[in-house]
């Protein structure tokens, strides 16, 4: 492979919990302390020699043309209030609201990613009650405009590229930085929203290893026990993009693996709505949100064929914390 | 008197910016503020109780078990609802599992890097500084980080998703253990302890946690424990940063059938234990952009923005007990735990930045001989949870110590829904601005006297002093 020069990259701060980095610090490869050669940190705020006033020459650096920036990154939400002068935040050292200075580095690097659902679509922070006018980079919840506008385009052509997540998956960052460094993303890997459609074109239900309970429709009525979380503890992973059950967080576990929904932390203003997390909103008993793709007659008919198939191992172990009953494996041979 | 404004404060979580008044090449006077202003607690009213547990982790990314935590005991308490063993043993290791990550990503990335820095050039253990911690570079950079995500294996297990899991809820957590992930449990703790056995202490942690004088400490003088303790010898780090404040903990993990915690709670003052009095705490928003008159109780108060309020300084409140600042975190923890090492550091020297450090690193020993402990108490065959019922009105309060100090959540549910959510985090006790007495905060007192040396934009023993509290300004204001 040709030999190219280090992706320098800037990641800054907006309105965050700092969760995002500290997903990225668990990365494989690890990339915030130059583990891969191929991204170039020039500054983190977590992981940076620099601090107050050499920082503050890096970025000014920047913003008069003197450093080139290959990628700019964003964690969290960008907050446009009070009354619009962005002073809930104000960049340290600099005196001058985040907003600005977000909106002045956006111009001049070649990407711009923004780093989990609150950059993206401006996440639990611009959620239900919010009063900040906390926005994304370019999403204000799914409504395209956010901070940059919706026509918005990086130097490079790609509009912002979210990679969306409450916190992201560590492998979703590190591997769009690399694909962006490569320049092997496209308009065109982007789902609608803007997300890598490598993770994005997948949902968060699939490889659940609680497959054979949400095939019967068997489901857990209380937390920790082992049935499906759809029906009744208010599981959106058949509607959640991402390969969360694919690819595994933490070396072993996943939302629905470990025993609670899936939020659907993925989806613009997954925070947004009234409607309690953990239970699952029902119209006539039945889930108001179906899985993507399904028509609800045919979801309606085959639950109930299911339901009225389920093995009863599969019934009772769904409702106990551990295998009651364990399949039967002396009965008949695999044919 | 110079005055100058040090900002971005980089390798401490989340935004800071501290204002100095500065007069014959010391610190006269520090003013702390806190920049950002997400509006948490009134994100959560109006909320169902149960939300609590998908918003209060997202305050910080960093410690979101320990927000966590506080938000299911506060739901827990509201319903008086108490979870069996096997739950209290999850809850205990994945508090402890995420402090000790905190405390090694504390020195190893945030606190060492600076004496790697050219300042210190010619020291006589500024090469092994650089070789071991430079930012970014130095082989522990990337050792550490890897250790951190290794351990991490461990709440992959115990609650899937990290940061941000909702395992932890007021009946116990979600995820029961089985045999196999169980003793995978033991062979990652084991592996975490080996890390820390070979690079950090270059010894058996148990003597570790055990050292109960200097000179046993002396004899114990190397890994990069021993770097760290010449560096604090040399540069008399032992006096530097000396906060005045009386220390305060909430108490870390209770027993598994409810007994006493493992680190007592309680509040340590003029050498001797007093029991912690939550009634005697109060917030006050004189400096803070925030609505308010008397300070009160975080069962009765409210976080109304006032972005332009004359007198303000920081977004964060004063939280102030009987009227005046505390100190939390690791060595408050292990001062009221009655570690006697660090007792007998803080009787001779008090809180400064090389007591604070130190304390860290032997809680880091005590927290991982302690993790294999609860490891082994999970008992596969029992349950992990218990089922929650909400109430339809009521209060909670909620405590946990996360790696910096006292975590409290405090909520008010009526009518179903939650009315009223207070958080008072640990930097929001450590890095709190002036009060209506004018009383600074534990870290504006401690920078007091503090040296900067000409031409210092961001005067070095400054930025020692800040990094030794370990701030995370994200849990800050919230």
């Amino acid at each position: 492979m040709p030999h190219k020069a280090p992706y320098s990259f800037l990641w800054l701060q907006a309105a965050s919990c700092g969760g995002c980095s500290a997903a990225a610090l668990g990365s494989d490869p690890s990339f915030l302390d130059g583990g891969t050669p191929r991204l170039n940190p020039l500054a983190h705020q977590a992981v940076s020699e620099e601090c107050g006033a050499e920082f503050t020459q890096i970025l000014n650096a920047v913003l008069d043309g003197g450093l080139v920036l290959d990628g700019l990154l964003v964690e969290g939400a960008v907050l446009n209030g009070p009354n619009g002068t962005g002073q809930f935040q104000m960049a340290p050292g600099m005196g001058r609201p985040m907003n600005r200075l977000i909106a002045d580095l956006a111009e001049k690097a070649r990407h711009v990613v923004a780093v989990g659902s609150c950059a993206a679509f401006g996440g639990v922070v611009a959620g239900l009650g919010s009063r900040t006018q906390a926005v994304g980079l370019q999403y204000d919840g799914g409504e395209a405009g956010g901070l940059l506008g919706a026509g918005w385009r990086s130097k490079s052509g790609l509009p912002v590229v979210n990679v969306a997540g409450c916190a992201p998956h560590p492998g979703w960052i590190v591997e769009t930085l690399l694909l962006l460094a490569d320049g092997a993303l496209a308009p065109n890997d982007l789902d609608s929203f803007q997300r890598p459609s490598f993770f994005a074109d997948h949902l968060a239900h699939h490889g659940c290893n609680r497959n054979e309970y949400y095939e019967y429709k068997a489901s857990a009525h209380d937390p920790s026990q082992q049935g499906c979380l759809m029906e009744n503890l208010g599981c959106r992973a058949t509607q959640a993009p991402g390969d969360c059950n694919r690819r595994r967080w933490n070396g072993a576990g996943s939302c629905t693996n470990a025993g609670y929904a899936c939020i659907a932390c993925t989806v613009p203003g997954f925070a947004s709505s009234a409607d309690p997390f953990l239970e699952t909103p029902k119209l006539a008993g039945i889930p108001v949100g179906l899985p993507v793709d399904m028509p609800k007659a045919w979801f309606v008919a085959l639950a109930a064929l299911s339901k009225s198939a389920t093995p009863s191992r599969v019934r009772r172990n769904a409702t106990e914390s551990r295998i009651a009953v364990p399949p039967d494996s002396r009965s008949r041979k695999p044919k | 008197m110079t005055r100058l404004i040090v900002g971005p404060f980089n390798r401490v979580e989340g935004d800071l910016e501290i204002r100095l008044e500065i007069k014959d090449g010391r610190v006269q006077e520090a003013f702390v503020t806190a920049p950002l202003f997400r509006d948490f607690e009134h994100l959560m009213e109006g909320r169902f109780p149960l939300d609590a547990l998908v918003i209060a982790p997202r305050i910080c990314g960093i410690c979101s078990v320990a927000q966590s935590a506080a938000s299911a005991l506060a739901l827990a308490d509201s319903a008086r609802l108490v979870m069996p063993p096997n739950g209290r043993a999850a809850f205990n290791l994945l508090q402890a599992l995420e402090n000790a990550a905190d405390h090694l990503v504390h020195f190893s990335l945030f606190f060492m890097p600076d004496f790697a820095r050219r300042f210190y050039e010619g020291r006589p253990w500024h090469e092994k500084a650089v070789a071991r911690f430079k930012a970014q570079q130095g082989e522990m950079a990337r050792r550490a980080a890897a250790a951190r995500t290794r351990l991490f294996a461990a709440i992959g297990l115990l609650a899937g998703k990290w940061p941000h899991t909702l395992a932890l809820q007021p009946g116990g957590t979600t995820k029961p253990i089985d045999q196999s992930e169980r003793i995978r449990l033991m062979e990652i703790v084991g592996e975490f302890r080996r890390f820390l056995e070979s690079e950090i202490f270059a010894a058996n942690l148990e003597r570790v946690a055990a050292l109960a004088t200097q000179s046993e400490l002396a004899e114990l003088k190397r890994g990069d424990f021993g770097l760290f303790l010449s560096i604090a010898d040399d540069l008399d780090l032992w006096r530097l940063g000396r906060s005045p404040a009386p220390l305060m903990s909430c108490g870390a993990f209770p027993g598994l059938e409810g007994e006493a915690h493992l680190f007592a709670s309680g509040l340590w003052r003029n050498g001797a234990r007093e029991a912690l009095d939550l009634a005697r705490i109060s917030e006050d928003v004189s400096r803070a952009w925030l609505q308010g008159g008397q300070p009160l109780h975080p069962s009765r108060g409210t976080s109304q923005p006032e972005a332009d309020k004359p007198d303000g300084y920081s977004w964060s409140k004063a939280p102030r007990l009987d009227g005046r600042p505390v100190e939390v975190g690791a060595l408050a923890r292990q001062v009221l735990a009655g570690q006697p090492l660090v007792r007998a550091m803080f009787a001779e020297f008090g809180s400064t930045v090389a007591t604070r450090v130190a304390a860290r690193l032997i809680e880091l020993a005590r927290l991982t001989v302690q993790m294999e402990i609860w490891v082994g108490a999970l008992d596969p065959r029992q349950p992990f949870c218990v089922p929650f019922a909400a109430i339809d009105g009521g209060q909670g309060v909620g405590l946990a110590e996360a790696a910096r100090g006292s975590l409290g959540h405090w909520l008010s549910i009526e009518r179903g829904k939650i009315s009223r959510y207070q958080v008072i985090a640990p930097t929001t006790w450590n890095f709190s601005p002036r009060d209506g007495q004018s009383l600074p905060g534990p870290v504006e007192a401690a920078l007091v006297g503090t040296k900067v040396e000409a031409g210092e934009a961001s005067p070095l023993a400054v930025q020692h002093v800040v990094r030794s509290f370990d701030p995370c300004m994200a849990c800050t204001v919230h």
